[in-house]
């Protein structure tokens, strides 16, 4: 993927808003993540069924990176295992990492594979997904 | 004006984040230096020639400070690491002591974190009661608020002579004579004001004044509190060590030194007050009604060219001096800065240390330029033509 395409995914998913909405209903769980050193804060609200993320959604301010990356995992996510989805972030933080990571497994997500070489943004770009694996 | 003497501005970088530290001048580096190449020696304590020089320096940086404030007497200045070391000395070391439950201290939502958590704190520790003063819709404190803010428990106003985010210039002469008044003491936050504009405690009456040195062209980690000589002298000590008894025995009895000198234990920041001491020089030769009608002049200019953006939201352009709080319309201040720096222009993104501003002015978090007399119109002119190109902020940010 050139860096081009990678751009092109980053800001399409950026701009797409089908996810990113607050949710009242108790039938999800609601955590916070957020990046003291900068202002990025968003609420994630996930919902299980049984063992299987059902749907997740967030909403909140963040960088583009952070926005971006949060909505690609969770298109990701959905409809996965708490295993498949464990093994999806941790493969995703490998690749953040600069690490060997399973290409396949991580889709769109492969667009942020440039952060490993800009330490600075990692926790942008590992917002959603730390506080996810906690959770899982 | 003076770029020539700082040589950060040969980098090639636009510098407005003077609200979060200032570039420091030659003259502030060179004498740091000197120390260290010339007379390094611990103050207050050797009959050594160096020694000496030290102490000499120490005392008269301490005089420099007295004479740009203009207080009254030397005695008056205690050194200490920053502005919010000050804050923190007078909240638990005097306001502690002498504060009782449901006594109130008055501030303000656009105060930064440093004359907020103090006084939260003491709110949990003696049950005192942190009241807010209201703004006004240009999110300045006016007099007629202050009014209607005190009662008969209010004993403290703390404020920022100018905010750090909102860039308003408080009225603070007006606020003391009310304060004073009503019995109530005056604590006043010059971080941001005091490389800006004249700050003069005996003509503003101002009881405890705090700054940090690194905010006016000098060193880090060294700043001032400024106290009534009478305050001071009831102020009890936070810390205990050399240089700030002058007895003490075995069963534990102490004598305290002198004021302010009680307060500085330990080996005081020695490099610091010497930078300190270069930068008030540095300030006094390019004189501050000099340097504040340059920045009044290049404030007004850039909220002028901005307002020709009609895709940049400015926050606060009614104020004549401080902070300019600005955002690109739905973009992200922090990816605004990224983009910016891609242009070697620096601009501070987030909430600025004002975490409750925020209920305030109804967004979270701005892009802030703090501007010094080095800056320039022509920096603003790229500035403006950078942010003017913002179609481009993702592809240059991604």
């Amino acid at each position: 993927m050139n860096s081009n395409e990678k751009r092109n995914i980053i800001l399409k998913n950026y701009q797409d808003n089908t996810n990113r909405k607050d949710i009242e209903d108790k039938n999800y769980i609601k955590i916070n993540s957020r990046n003291t050193s900068c202002i990025d804060n968003i609420n994630i609200y996930i919902k299980f069924n049984n063992n299987v993320i059902e749907d997740i959604k967030f909403n909140g301010e963040a960088c583009v990176i952070a926005i971006s990356s949060t909505v690609t995992l969770i298109n990701n996510l959905i409809g996965k295992t708490k295993n498949e989805a464990l093994n999806i972030i941790n493969n995703y933080e490998k690749m953040v990492d600069g690490l060997e990571y399973d290409k396949e497994l991580l889709k769109e997500l492969v667009a942020f594979d440039d952060i490993s070489k800009q330490p600075s943004r990692k926790i942008c770009a590992t917002l959603a997904s730390r506080k996810i694996k906690e959770l899982l | 004006m003076n770029r020539e003497d700082f040589n950060m501005l040969k980098n090639n970088i636009v510098y407005f984040d003077n609200g979060a530290t200032t570039l420091k001048p030659n003259c502030v580096k060179e004498a740091i230096d000197d120390y260290y190449d010339n007379y390094t020696a611990n103050a207050h304590r050797g009959d050594y020639k160096t020694s000496l020089i030290v102490d000499d320096k120490y005392e008269e940086t301490r005089d420099k400070v007295k004479k740009i404030i203009n207080a009254k007497e030397k005695n008056e200045i205690v050194f200490s690491s920053g502005a919010t070391q000050s804050i923190n000395y007078i909240v638990f070391g005097y306001f502690k002591y002498k504060l009782k439950k449901d006594d109130e201290v008055l501030i303000t939502v656009s105060e930064h974190a440093s004359n907020i958590l103090p006084w939260f704190i003491l709110e949990k520790e003696i049950g005192i009661k942190v009241k807010y003063i209201d703004l006004n819709e240009d999110y300045q404190v006016t007099i007629d608020n202050v009014k209607k803010a005190i009662n008969n428990k209010t004993k403290v106003i703390s404020l920022a002579h100018i905010t750090n985010v909102v860039g308003d210039v408080r009225p603070i002469q007006e606020i003391s004579k009310i304060a004073h008044e009503n019995n109530i003491l005056l604590v006043v936050d010059a971080a941001q004001s005091i490389a800006h504009t004249r700050v003069d405690v005996q003509k503003m009456d101002i009881d405890f004044l705090v700054f940090s040195g690194h905010k006016m062209y000098g060193p880090t980690g060294i700043g001032v509190l400024y106290g009534k000589y009478d305050l001071l002298n009831e102020m009890v000590p936070l810390n205990y060590g050399g240089g700030m008894n002058a007895l003490f025995t075995k069963d534990g009895y102490i004598e305290l030194r002198e004021v302010p000198t009680r307060f500085e234990a330990g080996t005081p920041n020695i490099e610091g007050v010497i930078g300190l001491s270069s930068a008030i020089d540095y300030i006094n030769k390019l004189g501050i009604n000099n340097i504040e009608h340059y920045e009044q002049n290049l404030r007004k200019y850039l909220i002028d060219r901005l307002k020709e953006l009609d895709f940049v939201e400015v926050y606060n352009g009614n104020n004549n001096i401080g902070a300019i709080a600005f955002n690109i319309k739905n973009v992200f201040p922090q990816d605004t800065a990224i983009y910016l720096d891609k242009y070697n222009i620096c601009v501070r993104a987030g909430n600025h240390c004002a975490k409750i501003l925020s209920d305030a002015i109804k967004v979270n978090n701005t892009c802030r330029i703090s501007l010094s007399f080095y800056n320039t119109k022509e920096e603003v002119d790229l500035l403006i033509n950078v942010l003017k190109n913002n179609k481009n902020i993702y592809n240059e940010i991604l």
